[in-house]
């Protein structure tokens, strides 16, 4: 065994990746709930890809085709239902996962210095997700499908100038149809993913050249022992190899149940409007973006035409998107963990929460004066958490951060 | 050799002139591939006129027909409708009524102000169902004083579920929605009485 080691050593870093990665990766030990969520998103992006493989064996991207193949996939398939709810709830499951693990990097300034490269390539994960998840909506052609693709794609025809021949250039047509819906079955099923493995790769590479932060916020490797080893951090393998573990069982749990007693969750995970053929003569009465992408799409909503032209909405929901790239510079605070912040901050903290919140839930809902009142409201709070963030991350008493970790 | 020197200039050069050469040519090979994502032979021939036949089309009734792979609406307007287009009590909520600012190209020259509509065919409309805001078909909405939609000033419409733009019987945009311009009337002219053919203009005679 030791010989058949130093064999593929000789010829491939077996070994030194193995050490610096997992067995020898020093993990600060105060670990919390927070931070089940970067190895839950692996698991959900493994389970999105083998699913995917498998539906792709199925479905025809084909505007004529597609609604009925996915029907098929639901009733004629072997398991092909049981394939589809676990690629449908985990996409869902997937940004649940994800917005949960970008509040931890708001909760312990993970953002913050060292770390702004790995937070720039999660935003671009982030990013690239959306887009995955608005195409892989489009593919089952149903109503939600077809006026989803409709509105999304509309947005880029709003560009000043170039607009409208762009809006013809992404649809490949004058309108939504099937050439739209087979190129974004490529892009869904291809270039996306691979985008996305390489970041992932990429952020995880960041990640272990600085170090993991804490819910302390404290740099462990600022305390090392005689042997270089950092004392508050223990090897990820297998300290944490089991305990993620343990956390993918209790998550999987909750997610079978959905998958199994509600894989639409009543119209959010799969809107209800999406069990009917697309038909291009007819919008459904409502139509809303799912859930993920409400926020953004509220934004949108919230700001009135102005110059004959829908274009200052776009930029709007762009830059509600774009800003979060600047996090890393617009925090001023000395510390990076909420544990040690100013009151102010974590009042402000709070609104901001509230404000993505009620954005989100906003976009589902349908447009009458109020909503737009309380839209316009809460993408000035969005927004004005990152102005004014230089600010107020600079006044308030911030409490004394220990050289240690405490627990 | 050791009395040679390398030329850094020249090396830099080199390397600067082979990099903006090398951009070019992946410039040139992108190109068919961008090109690819373009409207295919077939789409671009696939934008044939329709005709449609209004002999059965009742008052307040509207049609819908796909032209272009859009969705038009042809319907018929009442004596009632048509008065409402031209009193001020609808015009005033319009944000352009007679299509001079922003929705100056939203139709062709042909159509009147305020029935945007062919001349002596007044009760017949024909327009692009798609709402300019973000392209979502407007709900047909004849009934005045609908109490969603504003009661008592509602002379009739449509109404964009998506984003809830409104427009007048004409299609004009209200002042204040997130539509910013009139929906499009599409050429169109009168091939018989009863047959209008969305997609070429009337012959100008």
């Amino acid at each position: 065994m030791k010989n058949k080691e130093s064999w593929i050593d000789q010829r491939f870093p077996l070994t030194k990746v193995w050490n610096e990665h997992l067995a020898e990766y020093y993990t600060p030990r105060n670990f919390n709930f927070w931070y089940f969520f970067g190895s839950l998103a692996i698991l959900m992006l493994v389970m999105q890809l083998v699913t995917g493989i498998f539906l792709t064996m199925h479905f025809k991207p084909d505007s004529a085709n597609a609604f009925a193949s996915v029907e098929y996939i639901m009733r004629d398939v072997e398991w092909g239902w049981l394939v589809r709810y676990l690629h449908s709830v985990g996409a869902s499951a997937f940004f649940v996962v994800i917005y949960l693990h970008m509040y931890r990097a708001l909760l312990y300034g993970s953002y913050k210095g060292p770390r702004e490269l790995i937070w720039i390539l999660g935003m671009l994960l982030y990013i690239a997700l959306m887009a995955e998840a608005f195409m892989g909506y489009v593919l089952p052609w149903g109503q939600m499908s077809f006026w989803g693709a409709q509105v999304i794609i509309s947005l880029f025809g709003s560009v000043p100038v170039i607009g409208p021949d762009l809006l013809v250039w992404i649809l490949g047509d004058y309108a939504v149809g099937d050439a739209a819906l087979n190129r974004f079955f490529s892009l869904h099923v291809i270039a996306l993913p691979l985008i996305l493995v390489v970041l992932v790769f990429l952020h995880i590479v960041a990640l272990h050249t600085v170090g993991s932060n804490n819910p302390d916020g404290i740099e462990i490797k600022k305390n090392k022992d005689k042997d270089g080893i950092p004392k508050d951090g223990i090897p990820f393998h297998p300290y944490f190899t089991v305990k993620d573990t343990m956390g993918a069982v209790a998550f999987l749990w909750i997610f079978c149940a959905v998958v199994f007693y509600a894989p639409g969750l009543n119209g959010y995970f799969l809107e209800h409007a999406n069990f009917i053929e697309a038909n291009p003569l007819q919008t459904p009465e409502h139509i809303a973006p799912l859930w993920y992408l409400t926020p953004f799409y509220s934004v949108l909503r919230a700001v009135p035409p102005m110059f004959g032209s829908q274009f200052p909405g776009v930029l709007a929901m762009g830059a509600s998107l774009l800003i979060l790239f600047f996090l890393p510079w617009l925090d001023r605070s000395p510390v990076k963990s909420i544990r040690y912040r100013s009151p102010i901050y974590k009042w402000v903290l709070g609104v901001f929460v509230v404000s993505f919140v009620m954005l989100g839930w906003l976009g589902m809902q349908p447009v009458t004066p109020l909503n737009v009142f309380l839209a316009r409201f809460f993408t000035v709070l969005y927004f004005g958490f990152f102005i004014l963030m230089p600010w107020y991350t600079s006044i308030g008493k911030t409490k004394e951060v220990p050289e240690r970790l405490t627990e | 050799m050791p009395e040679q020197t390398i030329d850094l200039k020249k090396r830099r050069f080199l390397t600067q002139a082979t990099s903006v050469v090398g951009a070019v040519g992946v410039g040139f090979v992108a190109w068919p591939f961008l090109s690819t994502w373009k409207p295919s032979a077939r789409t671009r021939a696939a934008g044939a006129p329709v005709d449609v036949d209004i002999s059965k089309l009742q008052t307040g009734q509207l049609v819908r027909v796909l032209w272009r792979k859009k969705p038009v609406w042809i319907f018929k307007r009442g004596a009632e409708a048509l008065a409402a287009l031209e009193s001020a009590a609808v015009i005033k909520n319009l944000s352009d009524p007679d299509g001079s600012g922003y929705s100056k190209n939203q139709q062709p020259k042909y159509v009147t102000t305020n029935f945007r509509s062919i001349k002596n065919r007044e009760e017949v409309a024909v327009i692009v169902a798609v709402c300019t805001h973000l392209g979502c078909s407007p709900t047909y909405r004849p009934e005045p004083g609908a109490a969603d939609l504003g009661g008592e000033s509602w002379k009739g419409g449509f109404y964009c579920p998506c984003h809830g733009s409104k427009f007048d019987l004409a299609g004009r945009v209200y002042a204040g929605v997130p539509a910013p311009t009139n929906l499009v009337i599409p050429p169109y002219h009168y091939v018989s009485d009863t047959l209008i053919r969305i997609g070429v203009d009337p012959e100008i005679s």
